[in-house]
């Protein structure tokens, strides 16, 4: 009787032994410090290296680790800057960074969308970010007060099913989706940040009265809800639904991995509208930060030409940055009919989750 | 009146129940453990300590989203889903419970170590897969597209899906309690029900079921929780629970007194349910104090056999099949596709490690509050332990953020560490190690440990050689269940873990959120997989020892 327990035991502590030694950064609070290739320092970057190292940096990534992990490892190897990074999504992000206060840990906060940054600049945790920084983007990809930079840039598009409909079948512009012969047939993610930025982009552009018409008539239509672009896409990809809101990069990872016979493809509405914005996702600097040095470092980073041009070929985004050039597979920024909305001025999400309540998109 | 002699008042129970109370110092020892099982009360009351600070500092106003006439409406939903959930859990549940452990079922030793397995499956991974399956235009419409013409399943979105995947995936709540009583019947009530001329059905509703209702109160406890706190089902079913409306308000607004204030609704609903448990769980308090000195006889099935085997299979297949199949079939593609797979035994170690951990820190805080419950059944001990319920409703994310306030801004030196990502999957699933325990306890009677006191052993030796090996199988269950659920637990993964420490659940999250669902599907097969371990383990080892009593 006594041995069996004993095996059980045994399992246990095994099963912990093996953890112990298959994640040896478990108690290690900087990671980075036993990886070999952070030390390997850049000597083009080597103008304030001392004894002590290049220090740290410590980034809170709303971003998806598979995404910019790569490019995060580059600024590292590059710089000998000790980097770790947290991953979760924007909005989870940000509760932990108002949690967190003045004590938080982090400095670079780098998000999905604005609406994030938003919370964390009304909160007044972010530090006014330099000139040099800002003036790298076109003002309305940047935050009116320069608490945060755009980084990269998604379009609005909408994404629809090629065996169930042609480019011609579709609008130009988003006010005829409210016509009853797209009912049940449309899909989006009201919880979604773009897809919210979007709206109040119509309050900006249009009214409070004309945007609750739009979105009175889409619920109308009896859209399928989802869960996020992702899930949107997969459904538009599937036939549940003919047409999407959605950004326009989630379409290039089904492409990549279900090949060019995947049947969905993204539509520009070329109406000039609040349904054309182009999206960012942009990064900030915590005032908290304990370093400011290396903070900016890594905003310079993120806008130099080398991380700009990793996102355009390599996430499907659009580069902020002048002289960088965009993927084949999009329509260039500057051929898209684009409306003259700025992003920091599509701040008021709490007004826009209400008229979204209002009219049952969002419970 | 004959002369009473004290020699015969030293033979009364009582006086004998009064000398051990008075003369063996286990009280002391007892008192004692106020001390741990209070510390995990506390830590346990954190989270709502934390939400009363961010509802009563965001001032009225994040009252009102409270009262408004939706919450009722989302009130409803919840209890609604809950019900249903629990009503057709108990409906699997009940007959593969018998069916595995009293019947002549074919292979019932395998459908006994199959059907708990679904608990594995997490619920985001798992409505994902249902709805790539089973959605209006899944895998189950294409096979029936070419042969019968079927362009459209009707949508599984809504309370259909919901219900669907929680109750595939909770049932093993209910089916692990339910076996565990069935094995531990006293056969000889079920004899006498018979030889008193009650047929079998009978003889299972007057007598078996009602022995097994503390079984089915304790199990129904676990999923109705469970429900209450879960997002990743309702979230891809789109069916607006409280625990959604409370994501929605961090996600959406950044409301966090709003989020707050819904969420001490939350934790009013929960107290409801933990009450009317309390009533449902009887007057009951021991057991018989023999073991059963042998298990029931296996009843024939007859013409049963093959419904009945057809019923295990489908509820396999569908629960536990259909996902790892769809899961391997992922990662072949992704493989054949040329995907390379990342440093998996790395973030399994780191998986493992801290479910580990959390498993025996959860059971180290159990075992005072069951035993302090049990022994001394006392208003204070039964508080103790309703408290360390009190979080089980609340969702990861809740207590995630709580532990993020308090730990930045108080702690910080164990901020984001082990430790703290440790005590977040305590809190959250204590509930699950102090239920089994608890029950496991109240089946030693009391004389058992007595008399090893009288035997002249101390308290420790006591708790070791006689209270621990019959509490065993309690503890080893628990220690399962906590590590099986921190396995597969996401959002306070995600906010707690130290930096730089994947976990298979925060890869799987990774990959998925951004539609690499080839890269997705290895760590999700991996942490299928190694969840499995432990509940297979403990099953095929049980099935070994009883071959060895027979």
């Amino acid at each position: 009787m006594h041995h069996r327990f004993n095996l059980l035991t045994l399992l246990l502590l095994g099963a912990l032994i093996v953890g112990a030694c298959a994640g040896p950064n478990a108690t290690q609070e900087t990671p980075a410090a036993t990886d070999p290739e952070a030390e390997t320092e850049d000597s083009a970057d080597e103008t304030s290296a001392d004894d002590a190292g290049e220090g740290s940096l410590v980034i809170y990534s709303g971003r998806s680790e598979t995404l910019v992990a790569p490019i995060i490892e580059q600024f590292a190897n590059a710089t000998g800057i000790e980097v770790e990074v947290r991953y979760g999504s924007t909005s989870e992000m940000a509760a932990i960074l108002l949690e967190e206060g003045e004590n938080s840990p982090a400095d670079i906060f780098w998000a999905q969308d604005p609406g994030g940054l938003g919370a964390v600049a009304d909160a007044g945790l972010f530090s006014t970010l330099p000139d040099n920084l800002l003036s790298r983007v076109d003002p309305r990809f940047a935050s009116p007060e320069g608490l945060w930079v755009g980084i990269s840039g998604r379009a609005r598009v909408i994404v629809y099913n090629t065996e169930m409909l042609s480019t011609d079948d579709l609008p130009d512009d988003i006010v005829a989706f409210t016509d009853p012969e797209w009912a049940g047939r449309i899909g989006f993610a009201p919880s979604n940040g773009s897809f919210q930025t979007m709206v109040t982009g119509m309050r900006e552009a249009w009214g409070e009265d004309a945007t609750r018409d739009w979105l009175a008539g889409i619920a109308a239509n009896g859209p399928s809800l989802y869960e996020n672009n992702t899930a949107t896409v997969t459904a538009v990809g599937a036939g549940e639904v003919e047409v999407g809101f959605v950004n326009h990069y989630y379409l290039y990872r089904f492409l990549a991995e279900e090949g060019e016979s995947y049947p969905a493809r993204n539509f520009y509405l070329n109406d000039g509208g609040p349904a054309s914005l182009v999206m960012v996702a942009g990064a900030g600097q915590l005032a908290s930060s304990q370093n400011p040095e290396n903070a900016e470092r890594f905003l310079d980073f993120l806008l130099s030409t080398v991380a700009q041009q990793y996102f355009a070929s390599q996430t499907y985004e659009y580069p902020l940055v002048e002289g960088v050039v965009t993927s084949s597979l999009l329509t260039p920024l500057s051929e898209l009919n684009t409306p003259d909305i700025a992003l920091g001025d599509l701040a008021d999400l709490q007004g826009t989750v209400e008229l979204l309540q209002e009219v049952g998109l969002l419970p | 009146m004959s002369r009473l002699t004290v020699r015969d008042l030293w033979s009364t129970g009582q006086l004998r129940a009064r000398q051990a109370r008075f003369l063996l110092p286990s009280q002391r020892a007892l008192f004692l453990l106020w001390i741990p099982s209070g510390l995990a009360a506390g830590a346990v009351l954190l989270p709502i300590l934390y939400l009363l600070i961010r509802a009563l500092g965001g001032g009225e106003s994040s009252w009102e989203i409270v009262l408004r006439p939706q919450t009722l409406e989302t009130l409803w939903r919840t209890v609604w889903l809950a019900f249903w959930v629990t009503v057709l859990s108990i409906a699997i549940a009940l007959p593969l419970a018998w069916l595995t452990t009293r019947s002549d079922l074919p292979g019932r030793r395998l459908w006994a170590v199959l059907t708990p397995l679904p608990l594995v499956v997490p619920s985001y991974v798992g409505a994902y897969l249902f709805v790539s399956a089973l959605g209006p235009r899944g895998l189950l419409q294409t096979l029936l597209e070419a042969p019968f013409g079927i362009t459209r399943l009707p949508d599984i979105y809504g309370l259909p899906g919901a219900l669907l995947v929680l109750t595939l995936l909770n049932y093993p709540f209910l089916l692990l309690t339910l076996r565990a009583a069935l094995l531990r019947l006293d056969p000889a009530l079920e004899e006498a029900a018979a030889s008193l001329g009650l047929n079998r059905w009978q003889t299972f509703w007057r007598v078996t079921l009602p022995q097994l209702r503390p079984a089915i109160t304790t199990g129904s406890l676990l999923v109705v929780l469970y429900v209450l706190r879960d997002f990743g089902a309702v979230a891809i079913m789109r069916y607006n629970t409280f625990t959604r409306v409370i994501y929605i308000q961090y996600q959406n607004s950044f409301n966090r007194s709003a989020a707050a204030s819904l969420a001490l609704v939350l934790i009013v609903l929960s107290l409801i349910v933990l009450i009317l448990e309390l009533r449902a769980r009887g007057r009951a308090r021991l057991a018989s104090p023999n073991r059963p000195s042998r298990r029931p006889a296996r009843l024939p099935l007859g013409r049963w056999r093959w419904p009945a085997l057809l019923f295990c299979l489908a509820i396999v297949s569908v629960s536990l099949v259909l996902p790892a199949g769809l899961l391997a079939y992922w990662l072949l593609r992704g493989l054949a596709a040329g995907e390379v797979l990342g440093d998996l035994w790395a973030t399994a170690g780191n998986s493992l490690l801290a479910s580990g951990l959390a498993a025996l820190a959860a059971l180290t805080c159990a075992l005072p509050i069951s035993i302090l419950e049990v022994r001394r059944h006392n208003a204070a001990s039964r508080l103790l332990e309703r408290i360390s319920y009190a979080a089980f409703a609340l969702p990861g994310i809740v207590i995630a953020l709580a532990l993020v306030f308090f730990g930045a801004n108080y702690v910080p030196s164990l901020y984001q560490t082990l430790s703290m990502l440790v005590l977040a999957y305590v809190i959250l699933f204590l509930p699950q190690v102090v239920g089994t325990v608890r029950t496991s306890l109240l089946q030693v009677h009391p004389n058992m440990e007595e008399a090893g006191r009288g035997l002249g052993k101390s308290a420790i030796e006591v708790f070791a050689r006689i209270t621990l090996p019959m509490v065993r199988p309690g503890i080893i269950s628990g220690a399962a269940l906590v590590f099986l659920t921190a396995m597969k637990e996401l959002p306070a993964t995600l906010l707690l873990a130290p930096s730089g420490f994947p976990t298979l659940a925060t890869s799987v999250w990774s990959s998925v959120s951004e539609a690499f669902f080839a890269r997705a599907a290895a760590p999700a097969l991996l942490l299928v997989l190694l969840s499995s371990l432990p509940l297979a383990l403990i099953e095929i080892r049980q099935q070994a020892k009883d071959k060895i009593v027979r």
